[in-house]
């Protein structure tokens, strides 16, 4: 029987961490993740879980001692957020290099500077080439659908990978809003016992995690890494398969909504899926065929799945909430684009930079930009490629 | 997933390396010669040596190697050259000498 409750982004998380009941979590606070360890720490304080829960002085420590705790065969986790993961960044690579099936609650808030709490995904794009698995949730039902889903996917065999589960600071994060939870007996069952083949605290069966690698072993090792990020896609849409059995919620590398018969799709990550679905909703009433792809899984990055579900369009807006400072575009516009052009699918796109720091981002941007596509197909209008969406300009103050 | 790691060696391809290069196995450091990183070197002079054996258990690259209580001739292939065991030495001993050899 689902449960019928109202929750932030934040307390979902808690409490998918309450039933899964995992071994180890090492946090430091920081917003707008901070409720998350506060919140777990409550459940042990109330004798609700067992989870050793370790007050580190640092997220340089919790992500270290997350790794510790992982390799010594203990199912473990931390949450952070913005400049919490920045300073975990060595440690990220070392967890998904040394293969540890370990998870991290982010929830997505830009970095410094102009420091600022607010969300974007600055973050989590910051970290994009530590070899971790990402997820990214709309709302605070997917946060916790997703976070459920996590260990399975990291355990896997095939794959022993951190998973990085994440949610939109404040926008998912601190509203509250309907959720549907599942009993603590499924949740049990679907994520079943940890029982690692090789641990550190095995006893008569020693194993030296993460030792010096010289060049003739290295490459090899970076390789495997790469497979296995790869095998996770597979496993990925396995997990989700299960997840429907219990739930009846449907999830894939990426949601398609209305995109069929659509002339004009617009690619988005995160909460500001919903606003774009709403606009389509809206554009559709007036005859307009738009779409929005809703892309969850961003890695391992599904470029031929997204290329082959983007085919069929005039035109697509690639919107990305972090700027890449590589002069070119945002993350999503760099890495969908090179997708296309590796699959050959050669529509029109823009990429548009929104919501930085916390920037709003309305139905009538997403209007705004659905109309801006269909001047470029139907009147041969050349928008810039790249451009920000809601930012002050002299132009516009002119006008 | 545990492995035989002495059937691995350079020419081993990537799908039958261990996951993360874990190693089921001890000692194996003895494989890799740190004595290749020496720009200085420890000289024993025996004749002054008492077999205190303070240097033995401060070098940090067990490169003093010590059979039925007495220590050996240093290992060379593994000293790094870094001058502990000249220094914990009080019978001056052990000398440190610039170069390799």
């Amino acid at each position: 029987m689902a449960i019928k409750e109202r929750m932030s982004g934040n307390e979902a998380v808690a409490y998918a961490i309450r039933q899964i009941n995992p071994d180890v979590m090492p946090a430091f606070p920081i917003t707008p993740s901070t409720e998350i360890p506060q919140m777990v720490s409550t459940y042990i304080a109330n004798g609700e879980i067992d989870t050793e829960f370790i007050p580190v002085e640092s997220e340089h420590s919790a992500m270290s001692a997350t790794i510790g705790a992982e390799a010594a065969g203990a199912r473990s986790l931390t949450a952070t957020s913005s400049a919490g993961l920045a300073l975990m960044w060595e440690e990220l690579l070392l967890a998904a290099s040394n293969r540890m099936p370990l998870v991290l609650a982010l929830v997505n808030r830009t970095l410094s500077g102009p420091i600022n709490i607010n969300c974007d995904h600055s973050d989590g794009m910051g970290a994009r080439d530590t070899g971790w698995i990402q997820i990214y949730a709309e709302n605070n039902q997917e946060a916790y659908d997703n976070f459920i889903q996590a260990y399975p996917i990291a355990e896997q065999e095939s794959v022993h990978l951190p998973v990085m589960v994440c949610q939109d600071g404040f926008i998912t994060s601190h509203a509250v809003e309907n959720i549907m939870l599942l009993e603590d007996s499924a949740v049990k069952d679907f994520v079943g016992e940890y029982c690692p083949e090789e641990y550190l605290l095995n006893p008569g069966k020693p194993v030296a995690v993460g030792p010096y690698s010289v060049s003739n072993y290295a490459m090899e090792a970076k390789k495997n890494q790469e497979i296995a990020l790869e095998n996770a896609k597979e496993v990925i849409l396995e997990v989700a398969k299960r997840f429907k059995d219990i739930s009846g919620r449907e999830y894939g590398l990426f949601e398609e909504y209305k995109t069929k018969d659509a002339d004009y799709i617009m690619l988005i990550m995160g909460s500001a899926a919903g606003t774009a679905k709403q606009a389509v909703d809206d554009l559709r009433e007036k005859g307009w065929k738009v779409g929005v792809l809703k892309l969850r899984v961003f890695r391992p990055f599904p470029a031929e799945e997204i290329a082959e579900a983007l085919k069929g369009c005039k035109a697509a807006a690639i919107m990305d909430r972090c700027e890449s400072y590589n002069g070119n575009g945002g993350p999503l516009g760099s890495e969908v684009l090179a997708g296309l052009f590796r699959h050959k699918v050669m529509i029109e796109t823009v990429n548009y930079i929104y919501g930085l720091a916390g920037r709003d981002f309305t139905v009538s941007d997403v209007c705004h930009i659905f109309s801006e596509l269909d001047g470029m197909v139907t009147k041969g209008k050349k928008p810039r490629q790249y451009q920000y969406i809601r930012l002050r300009e002299q132009e516009a103050a002119d006008e | 997933m545990r492995t035989d790691v002495t059937k691995i060696n350079e020419k081993t391809p990537h799908e039958q390396l261990t996951e993360g290069l874990m190693m089921f196995a001890g000692g194996t450091s003895r494989y890799f010669n740190t004595g290749e990183w020496r720009t200085n070197t420890p000289v024993f002079h025996e004749e002054k040596c008492r077999q205190c054996l303070l240097c033995a258990p401060v070098c940090p690259d067990s490169s003093i190697p010590v059979k039925n209580g007495e220590r050996l001739a240093f290992d060379m292939d593994h000293c790094k050259g870094c001058g502990i065991c000249a220094n914990v030495c009080p019978f001056g001993a052990i000398e440190m000498k610039e170069g390799v050899e």
